[in-house]
């Protein structure tokens, strides 16, 4: 395995590449007694037409979460899940449009929990009856995200934004594509995407890398699978297909998101663009800006406000969003402090400063098992590692951070979704 | 890891944990008062307020601007109830210094800033400034009302609200819209220097930093707080029965498609003298996680709802459960929780069962200790009601429960409110002709 030292963060991470194809990373952390473990299918919502070797297929919205459902089956009539728990773990698992994640936390027992994650993971077990069982579990989750508000304002700006990337649609599909979806789809889309080829394990705590590696090897098969390539249909343009969008839901006060598409930059570059992404939306509307701190002090922001530059299945976003009874003004307000970059720079104090609190955020965000390890495991199809983004910071300048905001900021780029109270009776 | 809790200056008491693991410290400032109707609004305000501005720094953009400086140290308002205790203050977030590019923490300046939002905050002829209050008593309605747009919370909320009427809990921790809509600068600075005055404090720390450092730190930041006589009998009254011989009934209609159940019970006789570690082993034999009893049978084997679930609270003696149901499956699904219950007093609980919920809940507690707002809010509780012992020993008492202890909670409840949040018929299930 791959050695490489974080001095100024005090972390050492592992890396291998199996045979089989599969990515390992191992971020030991001594005095620590929790271990996570996650083991991660480059495979979610949006990967639903690809091909393999040569031949392209097309699969109903909702397959990769349907089959996360499925996976804790096991032939013996066991569940991983409840196995897991047994043994004091923590498990649980997630689809998003890009990646499908498995994961647990423990403090005892922890190579029999990975060796259980590994086992069930690579282990499809379905048939007609449980698939179909599941069907009415599946339902009620996507109707409890249909009633939430906070789901709605941001599926409706994916569609305000994307005119066909499978983006657009829930990662757990609608009632009637998941109706389409039989244990031979599962069994198909299994073989397909969790070939470790396809796959990367993630593991962080007072562990041993090599015996984690010794361990892979054991329990996963030793052949390397062709790697599908999905297709998420034809490039699209920046500018949004729908300005403005409004539903009405039983909500207090209006919630909105605004968003913009980027052009997400491959490799290293792309680990660099979410950090000045990042930084500028600090900068335009974070916590000590000028935007932020006059909207709340006039009552249209308040603590619900928040930013965040979201990359996933070859998109880019900038999105912010949070209560107001005037979005419309945020917006406004938005586009004004952005011709303000424009024509008068960022004030050099107030860059220092972002990049210091950049900084600590990024150390805060370190704290976490779970959101390093995931990080870490999307960042592999990416092809960067989130752990170089505060070095990367420090070498930030105000010249790159300006050119984003002109170039990839431009008022007709935003997009606005609201959902707004419903009106009795 | 060692908690040492030391008073530091009169009724300010400092629990303190030194540990290398971390790379940010916490420090938290708890003011402790009684939790009542009439007042908690006004209280859950004040952390806002004084927020807001300092003398020093004294506007949002100055204090943040600051915080940037400290390399994003984050001093957030924090309002909690425990029980019937409202706790309120403040939570900060610092990097430790080894970890900065310059090698040198930033505690000294976060603790004075922690002792500034406290002690001397924006104020004109000696009154919390008008402007700051009118928009923060706005922003906490528009929370208090924003309560109803996650529905599985706000079910909850109205559950514990109905099933403790006659009782302050069911202020909830920011108080009543009522209540906040009457706040005035005048009214809320009396209040700020009354609670300033009389309020326990409970100060954490955890962190690379040794106790002798903190504690002076601390002292120096903390020098001018204005001390009168401290109000100590602040608790929590534990009522053991239901209010009436049957379960109390409500069904709420909202634009909702999925049914939400709740249901709750008073924890009964077994609140008399509580062990937690029997508490927690019930619940997570009952409804705690994916081994327990309401997500093998209600959600699992019956598929009558997407999650079912439910949680203790052992300061006020509650027993909750939770469930999104569709509308027709709500009576199979409520059956099927008493059910659960009803086995559960027959002492049908098996082997893999009981050995399953005690490993969960001694391992979410032995992993409590790698997480320091984990540890920030045990050591809180603790502080407040006890038991006295660490995570790891809790971890190991809940090892040791047994069979008669988790039978002997499940016959000690006692059913009190049956919450269900139905839908208006306008979308959901049924096939609507379109009114239009």
């Amino acid at each position: 395995m791959q050695i490489k030292e974080f001095p100024r963060l005090g972390e050492t991470l592992y890396t291998g590449v199996l045979p089989n194809g599969l990515v390992l990373h191992v971020l030991p952390k001594p005095g620590f007694r929790s271990r996570f473990a996650v083991f991660a299918a480059n495979y979610g919502g949006a990967h639903r037409r690809f091909t393999l070797e040569g031949k392209a297929m097309d699969t109903p919205a909702g397959v990769a979460h349907y089959l996360e459902h499925k996976m804790f089956d096991l032939p013996d009539g066991d569940n991983a899940l409840n196995l897991l728990s047994a043994n004091g773990a923590d498990p649980n698992a997630f689809t998003a449009s890009n990646i499908t994640c498995y994961y647990f936390q423990c403090t005892e027992k922890f190579e029999d929990n990975l060796r259980l994650l590994l086992h069930f993971v690579s282990t499809p077990y379905f048939t007609e009856e449980t698939v179909q069982k599941e069907r009415g579990i599946i339902a009620q989750e996507i109707r409890m995200g249909e009633d939430s508000p906070d789901s709605a304002v941001y599926y409706n700006l994916l569609r305000q934004l994307f005119a066909s990337h499978p983006i657009r649609d829930r990662v757990a599909g609608t009632v009637e594509s998941i109706a389409e979806i039989t244990h031979e789809t599962l069994y198909a889309c299994h073989k397909v995407f969790y070939a470790p080829s396809n796959m990367c394990l993630c593991v962080e705590g007072d562990v041993d890398p090599e015996r984690i590696e010794a361990l892979v090897r054991e329990l996963l098969p030793g052949e390397k699978a062709p790697v599908p390539q999905a297709d998420f249909g034809p490039e699209e343009g920046l500018l949004p297909v729908e300005a403005v969008h409004r539903e009405a839901m039983p909500v207090s006060a209006p919630q909105f998101l605004i968003g913009a598409k980027l052009r997400p930059e491959p490799g290293e570059a792309g680990l660099r663009q979410r950090i000045v992404a990042l930084l500028v939306l600090r900068l335009l509307v974070g916590a000590s800006s000028p935007f932020y701190t006059s909207l709340y002090a006039a009552g249209t922001l308040n603590r619900d406000f928040d930013y965040e530059a979201d990359f996933s299945a070859g998109t880019g976003l900038v999105l912010l969003g949070g209560e107001s009874e005037d979005p419309e003004a945020v917006l406004a307000a938005l586009k004004d402090e952005i011709a303000k970059v424009c024509a008068a720079g960022f004030d050099p104090a107030a860059f220092e400063r972002a990049k210091r609190a950049s900084y600590g955020a990024r150390l805060r965000g370190l704290e976490d098992f779970e959101s390093v390890c995931v990080a870490l495991a999307t960042a592999q199809y990416e092809g960067f590692c989130p752990l170089d983004a505060p070095a990367l910071l420090g070498e930030l300048t105000r010249a790159e951070c300006e050119a984003f905001v002109r170039e990839s900021l431009r008022p007709e780029y935003f997009a606005l979704s609201v959902i707004e109270p419903k009106k009795e009776g | 890891m060692q908690v040492t809790r030391t008073e530091i200056l009169p009724g300010v008491w400092l629990s303190h944990l030194r540990t290398d693991k971390f790379k940010t410290a916490c420090l938290s400032l708890s003011l402790l008062t009684q939790l009542k109707r009439e007042t908690a609004a006004l209280n859950a305000l004040i952390p806002y307020v004084l927020r807001r501005g300092t003398q020093r720094y004294s506007d949002m953009e100055a204090l943040s601007a600051r915080m940037d400086e400290l390399y994003g140290t984050a001093i957030e308002p924090v309002v909690r109830r425990i029980g019937e205790i409202q706790c309120l203050g403040f939570y900060a977030s610092i990097p430790e210094g080894d970890y900065l590019p310059d090698g040198k923490g930033v505690l000294r300046e976060a603790a004075e800033l922690l002792g500034e939002l406290l002690l001397t905050p924006a104020t004109r002829g000696g009154l919390l400034l008008p402007q700051y209050v009118d928009s923060e008593r706005e922003k906490l309605l528009e929370t208090i009302r924003s309560r109803i747009n996650e529905k599985r919370g706000y079910a909850l909320f109205r559950c514990i609200e109905e099933m403790c009427c006659c009782e302050d809990f069911a202020a909830g921790r920011l108080g009543g819209e009522s209540e906040c809509e009457s706040i005035h600068y005048k009214k809320l600075t009396k209040q700020y220097h009354t609670l300033l005055q009389t309020c326990p404090i409970e100060l954490f720390y955890c962190g690379r930093t040794e106790e002798k450092r903190v504690a002076a730190l601390l002292r120096d930041a903390l020098a001018t707080l204005p001390r009168g006589e401290i109000d100590y009998d602040i608790g929590t009254d534990v009522r053991m029965n239901a209010l009436e011989d049957r379960p109390r009934t409500v069904e709420e209609a909202l634009d909702v498609t999925q049914g939400k159940l709740v249901i709750g019970w008073r924890l009964g006789a077994c609140m008399e003298e509580p062990d937690p570690a029997a508490l927690y082993v019930f619940n997570a034999v009952f409804g705690g996680g994916s081994t327990s009893k309401l997500f093998m049978n209600v959600r699992e084997k019956l598929q009558l709802c997407y999650y079912a679930g439910s949680l203790v609270d052992t300061h006020k003696g509650l027993l909750l459960v939770s469930a999104g149901v569709d509308f027709a499956d709500r009576d199979a699904a409520q059956a099927e929780i008493f059910e659960q219950l009803d086995a559960m007093r027959r002492g049908e609980i098996t082997d893999e069962e009981l050995t399953a919920a005690r490993s969960c809940v001694a391992g979410d507690l032995r992993a409590l200790v790698d997480g320091q707002g984990e540890l920030e809010g045990f050591y809180l509780a603790q502080a407040l009601d006890g038991p006295d012992c660490s995570p790891l020993e809790l971890a190991e008492l809940c090892e040791d429960v047994t069979r008669e202890d988790v039978v002997a909670v499940a016959q000690s409840v006692d059913c009190d409110m049956i919450y269900f949040l139905t839908g208006t018929g306008e979308t959901g299930d049924e096939e609507d002709v379109d009114a239009d």
